[in-house]
């Protein structure tokens, strides 16, 4: 018995120190903490409870037999953050470089199963070199095995990744699948082929921060959502957003007191849309002064500026926030705002948190390269996303409502439930101008004429009042209440249930 | 009207509009003319708004004066109410006792100006029972003064070229609108002897002095020579314009170096520039000629001895129209930057009562030779030696009057206007009485750590510190409200009184720290600098006084130990209300509340960059006791996740931080001391030095456009090899030509931009190799 338990803690030391001091040191001088270090700043102090920390690897060859690390590249558990279970495995770059055997894959597919059960997120820090080579198909297995765990508690619990050292070749495609992914800046990269590969093939010589680091990801690809500075600013934000989330798609996501009114009125809005129609302002500034404090947790800030999408809070619920931001391409749809915002909504929709849309948009970006880019079928992602969603969802439009746009930004009639328009609203199929020129094509040559006719179609169209006709729009609404009035309108759909018709599943156009 | 922002429905916008044609009045437009719609940005916004609603409600989309009119009759029945303005908010200045007149001077003036002197004039006329106008271009349309007046009056397009400075535009908005008189505050057409002509042709009193002195004094020439004929000390230096560069040369080197070339139009510090040499007169020259032609449209310049190491202190006169003239004591305006005044007091802590008295009463002597009306200004440069030179008279009202109303208990604006209608100065020179010490700061949207460039834009959050007995705030803006590029970028001005000199600046100080401003760059926590300045707090001042403490700039204060643990101690109080706060997330109902710090006391670090300062917290009742850096902070107070403000005491002293939230750490500002500091749990601090530094990208090899604006010039081609010092660019920023010089020697790779260019702030212009 004595010398069990002195087994025991041989081997529980030997787990803890993982690679060795030397790797640990190696892993240190590269601004990284260790496997063990990240969790301790992820969860609350003391709160986690470790599994399998005495699983080793079963490969024998190419000298693997002698080379045993208790717990084999990855720590994984369950703890709390702010006293809510989440569960999670960290990838221990000092063991085998973080590389995935075929028993480092069991034991991450063992907690997501649990997390599955107990409905609780699952967070995974990524730090591998890859697939453990050595082991050759058994670790592909491996992974495929976390892929279709991945894929089985996409929607049922929110899954995090954060990306903290390489993450390269199929390994990409677990992160990929989840539902956000934090990277810190130039420690980590994803990339599918590096670049060596990328060299050989196609001769362009690319470095791995520029293929596949945390700027060029969260830039250029939109694979990841936010960068960050380092590990420990990268786990206080997961713990933030954490924050935002209900445990599992059966849960009401967590409210958190607040002392800011929820009728608090803010006369500063009334000037925030310029009197100039073609000036452009700052959307964050409604969304900050509408939120609770002002705390607004934004996503994918760097890409496809043209659309904010993001967390907040209203009278301490937590809300889903899209809003077309005028000062980037007028705020207009294109591909990439689309596909930013239509995978957000969905998250939203997954995870009972409500959607406020706040409405801003010109149209759709024109041009070849959208078309050739097939805006058709991305444009209808969000069109679906919205239409779909069954979560409250409120609308402001606070200026132009245009054309095609107008419908897709949760439009009344993709069951808006509460549909709300500022005095600067203007709902039209489009602008004055375009639609004179259509209308009165005979009097285009006689600019007085289309002069008139314009200003005769804006002062019908211009307002919010013709959509107000129809109930398109319930309410026309002061923006220095806007806060009060969403705040209504959340706390009286709180009870909200609507369900789509039995299916499998829906054929969203990806 | 008590609170502007309660209207919410149509109804109360009616009840406040007593007809139709008042509403149609106030909207701006005739009966019979288009649609009110379409005037709606004519409309102050919280009335179209809930025009908007109501007429919605209604379902009428063009609303015309007359559905106006119906719709009136049929929201309202209650009676109609007269004068739907909003309140004045109590003028902070004591009222005097002005036993001339008990009816207003004037049933109604016209205010020839905009921003916070436009409606510090309408508070003193409407507490004298005047009606308002004013005028507005369209820049200003939601304009504060606008809302604030009587009546207002568009005069024409953003530009003060095209608006404010349009003499026919004024003088006809005078006539439309049947003002009395026209109060032309400073700047603009306030010292514009052809503005004071025709409006003194048109039949309508002019709120100043008369033409002749206005045209002697406006001419820096002209009014030094006058000076010296009233017995005036006046500084040596040339009695005419000078005609070109080398006839500057050598007037300097015959009255001697360090010299000052000036701009016989100026004001303002504009067409201002000091030379030390040869090439430095030769550079300035021109400068001041091209500065002097585009803001003044008068190329004539003059050069004069410099007084080093000088004091900048003014006389405040006034006089009526029956030959009493009198002194109400100096003002000091010493600290300034780049001869523009940046902290004014009252009185001046290097004058005696003799001094003052001379000055006082040559500053009388020089206002009865000009036969001198309404309130105007003496400059004075004062040497160390306490001799002193005339600088030049305006003839106006100054920005920084309020210190001397808060010194002498007088509303200046009052006297000037009741002097304008005829009325006889109440108070004789013995009468004249100074009481404690005013310091006015002059709040600025321009960014101190970008050498002070101006920046515009959308004042997103604009929180003044509480006015009270002893703080006033005049300002022409609020939140949500615009710093227009069009115009100067002048916030507001922040006044304080006190007993004692340092009583009146730690007042200042406390307001300044309150002073929440987001959205454009602002000089606040420059301003708390200079508060906290030893040399300041001591009087030891000179118009030097800021070169010499900032020669670099002010890029901050930096924080010594006691600085960064008190700090820090307010950041422990934030992290642990909002960390009480996410720990209740996970709280079943029932469970005791959660306590991120436990029992006794625990440890938490404060990371300040790369220094850690260890923190010992404990919980007391109202607040916390911090051991940090060997000292204890006992930090009481109010501090919510709504507040932008921590309002508390530290160890039984007032303090007032400002609290920004900044992805987890928080910035903690006061005194000009702004730290970013991150609250951990002691393990996580110690992980914290694994962490890289990072270093901010190389742009060394760049020259990035320091501010948004035009490109006037290039002065180097690519390839060229440049001196450190030499001028690359000109860009034209707020009317100011600035240089942008080469930092070190080098050669010209790529230049990015061309004449005309306009360009975005940290634009890249020129590349080197």
């Amino acid at each position: 018995m004595q010398d069990i338990i002195q087994a025991l803690e041989e081997k529980r030391a030997a787990a803890r120190l993982g690679g060795g001091e030397r790797r640990i040191k190696a892993q240190h001088a590269k601004g990284k903490l260790t496997a063990r270090e990240r969790i301790d700043v992820l969860l609350d102090p003391g709160s986690f409870e470790e599994f399998d920390m005495f699983v080793e690897h079963r490969n024998n060859d190419f000298g693997m037999a002698d080379q045993k690390v208790p717990g084999d590249g990855v720590v994984t558990g369950y703890g709390t953050i702010n006293g809510r279970t989440v569960f999670l495995f960290s990838q221990d770059f000092t063991v085998f470089g973080g590389s995935l055997s075929e028993t480092h894959a069991e034991k991450i597919c063992k907690i997501m199963e649990q997390a599955l059960k107990v409905g609780a997120p699952v967070i995974g820090l990524n730090d591998s070199g890859g697939a453990r080579i050595q082991e050759g198909v058994a670790s592909l297995g491996g992974y495929a095995d976390v892929f279709q765990r991945t894929i089985m508690a996409s929607g049922a619990v929110p899954q995090l990744s954060v990306i903290m050292g390489p993450c390269a070749g199929g390994a990409v495609y677990a992160p990929a699948m989840t539902d956000f992914i934090f990277m810190v800046k130039d420690s980590s990269y994803m990339f599918v082929t590096g670049p060596d590969v990328v060299k050989t093939v196609t001769h362009e010589v690319v470095t791995h921060e520029e293929l596949g680091g945390a700027i060029t990801h969260t830039t250029k690809s939109s694979v990841a959502d936010l960068a960050l500075e380092n590990d420990i600013e990268a786990l206080e934000q997961t713990r933030r957003l954490f924050d935002f989330l209900p445990l599992s798609n059966r849960e009401a996501p967590p409210v958190r007191p607040t002392e800011d009114p929820a009728d608090r009125i803010d006369p500063s809005l009334d000037t925030l849309v310029p009197t100039d129609p073609t000036k452009p302002y700052d959307i964050k500034e409604l969304i900050e002064k509408v939120v609770d404090e002002g705390d607004f947790f934004e996503i994918q800030p760097e890409f496809a500026k043209n659309i904010i999408i993001g967390f907040g809070r209203m009278d301490g619920h937590p809300v889903g926030i899209v809003a077309n931001q005028p000062m980037v391409l007028a705020g207009c749809l294109d591909i990439n705002s689309s596909r930013k915002a239509a995978r957000f909504v969905r998250f939203c929709d997954c995870f009972n948190i409500p959607i406020i849309t706040f409405v801003d948009v010109p149209g759709f970006l024109p041009g070849t390269d959208q078309e050739y880019g097939g805006i058709i079928k991305h444009g209808s992602k969000l069109l679906f996303a919205y239409g779909e969603a069954t979560v409250p969802k409120v609308t402001v439009i606070t200026r132009k409502a245009y054309g095609g746009a107008y419908d897709v930004m949760a439009s009344k009639h993709l069951r808006g439930d509460m549909n709300y328009a500022w005095p600067s609203a203007e709902i039209a199929v489009m602008g004055a101008k375009g639609a004179v020129e259509i209308i009165f094509r005979d009097e285009i040559g006689d600019a007085e004429k289309i002069e008139a006719r314009t200003e005769e179609y804006r002062s019908r169209f211009a307002n919010p009042f013709i959509a107000g006709h129809r109930g398109f729009i319930d309410d026309v609404i002061m923006p220095q209440n806007t806060r009060r009035r969403l705040c209504k309108a959340l706390e009286m759909l709180r009870t909200k249930k609507l369900e789509n018709p039995w299916k499998k599943h829906d054929n969203i156009p990806l | 009207m008590t609170n502007s922002t309660d209207i919410s429905t149509f109804a109360e916008v009616i009840d406040l509009w007593p007809s139709a044609e008042a509403m149609a009045d106030d909207i701006g437009v005739q009966p019979g003319l288009p649609p009110v719609w379409k005037h709606r940005r004519a409309i102050p916004s919280k009335h179209w708004m809930a025009i908007a609603e109501a007429a919605k409600a209604r379902e009428i989309h063009d609303v015309t004066v007359e559905t106006l009119a119906a719709l009136a009759a049929k929201s309202s029945s209650s009676p109609k109410l007269a004068a739907p303005k909003p309140a004045t908010p109590a003028n902070q200045t004591n009222e005097v006792e002005m036993p001339m007149q008990s009816s207003p001077p004037f049933k109604k003036i016209l205010i020839a100006n905009r921003g916070e002197i436009a409606c510090r004039i309408i508070r003193t006329a409407k507490r004298l029972g005047i009606k308002t106008v004013a005028v507005f271009s369209d820049a200003d349309v939601q304009a504060r003064h606008v809302d604030m007046a009587d009546e207002a009056i568009n005069i024409g397009p953003a530009a003060a070229a095209e608006s404010y400075l349009v003499i026919d535009k004024i003088i006809s908005a005078v006539g439309e609108s049947g003002a009395e008189a026209v109060h032309p505050g400073y700047g603009f057409l306030s010292e514009n002897a052809g503005f004071v002509a025709a409006v003194e042709k048109a039949g309508i009193t002019f709120i100043g002095p008369d033409t002749n002195a206005i045209g002697a004094m406006g001419d820096k020439i002209e009014s030094k020579r006058l000076a010296a004929k009233a017995g005036v000390n006046t500084i040596p230096g040339s009695d005419d314009a000078i005609a070109d560069v080398e006839a500057a040369v050598t007037f300097a080197r015959e009255i001697g170096y360090p010299v000052m070339i000036k701009a016989s139009a100026g004001g303002g510090g504009k067409g201002l520039r000091a030379a030390g040499s040869d090439d430095e007169v030769r550079e300035g020259f021109e400068r001041a000629v091209s500065e002097a032609r585009s803001s003044f449209g008068d190329d004539r310049v003059f050069v004069e001895k410099f007084v080093e190491k000088s004091r900048h202190i003014e006389i405040q006169v006034i006089a009526d129209s029956f030959g009493n003239t009198i002194h109400l004591g100096e003002r000091e305006c010493s600290v300034q930057r780049r001869h523009q005044k940046v902290v004014e007091e009252a009185p001046s802590p290097f004058l005696d009562a003799a001094l003052r008295a001379e000055m006082g009463a040559q500053a009388v002597a020089l206002a009865k030779a000009v036969g001198y009306r309404s309130a105007g200004t003496v400059e004075f440069i004062v040497a160390a030696d306490r001799s002193f030179y005339f600088l030049e008279m305006n003839t106006r009202l100054q920005v920084e009057h309020p210190v001397t109303e808060y010194v002498t208990g007088l509303d200046l604006v009052e006297l000037m206007i009741r002097i304008a209608a005829g009325g006889k100065l109440p108070i004789t020179q013995d009468q004249v009485k100074m009481e404690g010490w005013a310091v006015e700061t002059r709040v600025y949207a321009e960014d101190p750590v970008r050498g002070f460039l101006p920046s515009t834009g959308r004042l997103v959050r604009y929180r003044p510190p509480e006015a009270s007995e002893t703080i006033r705030i005049d300002t022409g803006i609020g939140e949500g409200d615009e710093v227009s590029l069009f115009y100067d970028p002048m916030i507001a001005k922040l006044i304080s009184f006190g007993a004692t000199r340092d009583e009146a600046i730690d007042r200042q100080a406390d307001a300044l720290d309150r002073f929440h401003i987001r959205g454009p760059a602002h000089n606040i926590g420059f301003l708390g600098a200079i508060m906290a300045n030893a040399k300041f707090r001591s009087g030891d001042i000179s118009t030097d006084f800021i070169a010499e403490e900032w020669p670099d700039g002010f890029t901050g204060t930096d924080a010594g130990p006691i600085t960064q643990a008190r700090f820090s101690a307010v950041a422990a109080l934030v992290h642990l209300q909002l960390k009480t706060r996410e720990m209740a997330l996970g709280q079943t109902s029932g469970a005791a509340p959660a306590n991120p710090i436990g029992p006794g006391s625990s440890f938490w670090v404060a990371q300040i960059g790369q220094e850690k300062i260890d923190l010992e917290i404990s919980r007391v009742e109202g607040g916390i006791d911090v051991v940090a850096n060997d000292q204890t902070f006992a930090v009481r107070g109010d501090w919510t996740p709504v507040h932008h403000l921590f309002d508390g005491s530290i160890n039984g002293h007032g303090a007032a931080l400002q609290v920004d939230r900044v992805n987890g750490a928080y910035e903690i500002s006061a005194g000009g001391i702004s730290l970013k500091i991150s609250i951990r749990e002691p393990h996580v601090a110690d992980f914290a030095r694994h962490m890289p530094v990072k270093l901010p990208p190389d742009t060394s090899k760049l020259l990035m456009s320091p501010m948004p604006g035009m490109i006037v010039a290039i002065k180097v081609t690519e390839g060229e090899e440049v001196e450190a010092g030499q001028p690359l660019v000109i860009v034209d920023a707020m009317k100011m030509e600035n240089v942008l010089n080469a930092e070190r020697s080098g050669k010209i790779a790529k230049v990015m931009v061309a004449a005309g260019d306009s360009v975005a702030v940290d634009q890249i212009l020129i590349e080197f190799e």
